[in-house]
């Protein structure tokens, strides 16, 4: 018996996978001869290929942004499905969205996880670490061959708020308007310090073998473990932990057992986070990851100046904070508002009263999603129109459709 | 729109930026957008109204005046506008200065305290004005600063602030002859257009 979405939903949803022959040159001065993107898509790719918008995942998410997988469990959607679907912020009745597993994943995106095919074993810790701009530049070619040119808006929170930022700034002409989310311009010193502590965390499990664990069938489990759980702090805030948790013992905990087993609710909950995320992502992923976020600088291509490297961008910018975010607090998101008015760019900039802390742009918040769906809901206004101009005026042509489903298969 | 909101248009220079300090619901950038072709931001504290903002298709962003305008440049923009503001902020005199940092002329409206309305109010009845300008109770009122035109004026004197023009606006608010005669007793909201040189 087919389960029954409900209509807010964009259903059943099916991964496509895409290949790229042609070698990407990456930061780190090597490059990709060939390379997998997984990807989904909801909605519908109108006539001039205008409404297109993407969303750009951030640490541990992945291309499974809405909706259910065949055989899922239909309570357990897609990351963003809050946001996605009929008549929500990102509606798929106006838009087409689409979102990727980066380059580096480890959900069907070519990773450490993947095949060398120079000496056909998993690549492991030889697989390069990308950047942000990396990343970008391979979406770019995801959205060329789904015959994307320029896309309505590129939206992310955290890593993927920098994402959206990047687009801005690599591909100016590619992107209407930009959505970053509890993002920060780069990261600060404490922000590297909990990323060094994740990565001592996995590098230091006996179970590691320099990154070679796959050869010997084992995973670092408590080091990756322990860098899951110390991000989840840094996710969290102190009023919500304390609301969440507070000193509650957790059950079957009727008094202290003067021992170290789990005794506190914030211990139970840490350790399960922790150990799911084991069974669901891969460590060589994490440490890339966490490198990633480490070396977003896009000021250190503009001489340390943030508003020069807006100033060539022609996006329209939404930047959104939450009061109680510490890992990228609204001061973070304030800097990069202060650099778009500083370059004269068009900018509107909410801060979100909310105690979810980081995890808060993946919480349904009612201001935050009025102001995404406000917002957007203009945007498809503005694309819709643009589109009737174009269909009137036969001069310009809309973009070349790029056969995209010849080498998409289904994951 | 508030009539005071189509005189401040008539003040603006089309294609100019302009930044709207407290501009709540965005109405006013909106106005200029369409009327003016201004571009530019407003400054608002208010989730719900940068929400509005937001559909309206305004460019706000969340800021606290009583904090500075430290994150704007130099006349960085043509108009600083801030319309029944002054009389809500702690720190009126450093505002003042960041707005004519900050733009190159500003525009500032506030309900003017001397209007004989609420003279009466104080002298025939001993209570605190209350009226269409000025509708709250003393003790729920957001104005910290009770001022009147003639107590504004003497300030832009001290501060060598320049008054480049002035319209006062009677119980109608329209800028009709008496409040042009009698400012401080007929004009219920005043609207100033300051420079420094």
């Amino acid at each position: 018996m087919p389960h029954h979405f409900p209509p807010d939903s964009v259903g059943l949803v099916t991964p496509q996978t895409l290949q790229f022959e042609e070698p990407l040159a990456l930061d780190c001065g090597r490059s990709l001869a060939e390379y997998e993107l997984v990807h989904e898509t909801y909605g519908t790719l109108n006539a001039d290929h205008s409404n297109a918008v993407l969303i750009c995942h951030a640490l541990s998410g992945d291309h499974h942004a809405a909706g259910c997988h065949e055989g899922a469990d239909p309570n357990k959607p897609g990351w963003w499905d809050n946001c996605i679907g009929p008549g929500k912020p990102f509606d798929t009745r106006e838009f087409f969205v689409v979102c990727c597993n980066n380059l580096g994943g480890c959900k069907g995106s070519t990773g450490p996880t993947s095949i060398n095919p120079e000496n056909r074993k998993p690549y492991g810790p030889d697989f390069p670490i990308v950047t942000v701009k990396d990343w970008v530049r391979s979406q770019a070619r995801l959205a060329d061959r789904l015959g994307i040119r320029r896309w309505a808006a590129v939206i992310g929170g955290s890593l993927g708020g920098m994402q959206a930022m990047q687009w801005a700034i690599t591909y100016p002409d590619r992107v209407r308007h930009a959505l970053v989310i509890a993002a920060a311009p780069r990261l600060s010193a404490q922000n590297i310090a909990f990323n060094e502590v994740a990565r001592q965390a996995i590098i230091s499990d006996p179970d590691f073998h320099h990154g070679h664990y796959y050869e010997f069938g084992v995973v670092p489990r408590r080091g990756l473990m322990i860098a899951r759980m110390l991000g989840h702090i840094t996710y969290l805030s102190d009023e919500g932990m304390r609301a969440k948790f507070g000193r509650e013992l957790w059950e079957g905990t009727p008094n202290f057992n003067f021992n170290f087993d789990t005794e506190f609710q914030v211990e139970s909950y840490l350790r399960h986070q922790g150990k799911a995320f084991v069974d669901r992502f891969d460590a060589n992923t994490y440490l890339l990851m966490t490198k990633t976020l480490d070396y977003f600088d896009p000021a250190a291509d503009f001489d340390q100046d943030l508003s020069a490297a807006f100033h060539r961008t022609q996006a329209r910018f939404l930047v959104i904070s939450f009061t109680s975010d510490w890992r990228f607090a609204p001061a973070r998101s304030r800097e990069i508002v202060r650099a778009l008015v500083r370059a004269g760019r068009e900018v509107s900039y909410s801060e979100i009263s909310s105690e979810y802390g980081h995890d808060a742009f993946l919480m349904p918040i009612p201001l935050y999603h009025e102001a995404l769906r406000g917002y957007l809901s203009r945007v498809a206004r503005e694309v819709n129109l643009n589109g009737r101009d174009r269909e009137s005026s036969p001069t310009i042509p809309p973009t070349a459709p790029v056969a995209a489903e010849a080498n998409a298969h289904a994951t | 729109m508030r009539p005071e909101l189509e005189l401040i248009s008539e003040w603006i220079r089309p294609g100019a930026r302009v930044l709207d300090l407290g501009c709540g619901d965005g109405a006013l950038l909106a106005y200029l957008h369409e009327r003016r072709q201004v571009s530019g931001y407003g400054l608002e504290i208010d989730s719900a109204n940068i929400v509005k903002c937001i559909q309206a298709g305004v460019n706000v962003i969340h800021a606290d005046l009583e904090a500075g305008l430290e994150d704007f440049g130099d006349s960085s923009f043509d108009y600083v506008i801030m319309t029944q503001t002054l009389q809500a902020v702690r720190h009126t005199e450093r505002l003042l200065d960041e707005m004519l940092r900050v733009g190159r002329q500003s525009i500032v409206t506030f309900p003017n305290f001397g209007f004989w309305r609420g003279r009466l109010q104080i002298a025939l009845q001993g209570l605190m004005p209350v009226g269409k300008t000025l509708p709250y109770q003393w003790y729920d009122t957001p104005n910290v600063h009770l001022f009147t035109i003639r107590d504004f004026e003497a300030l832009c004197r001290n501060k060598h602030i320049d008054i480049l023009q002035r319209m006062v606006l009677d119980h109608a608010h329209q800028p009709r002859l008496g409040p042009r005669l009698w400012p401080n007793l007929l004009g219920e909201i005043a609207l100033y257009r300051l420079g420094r040189a």
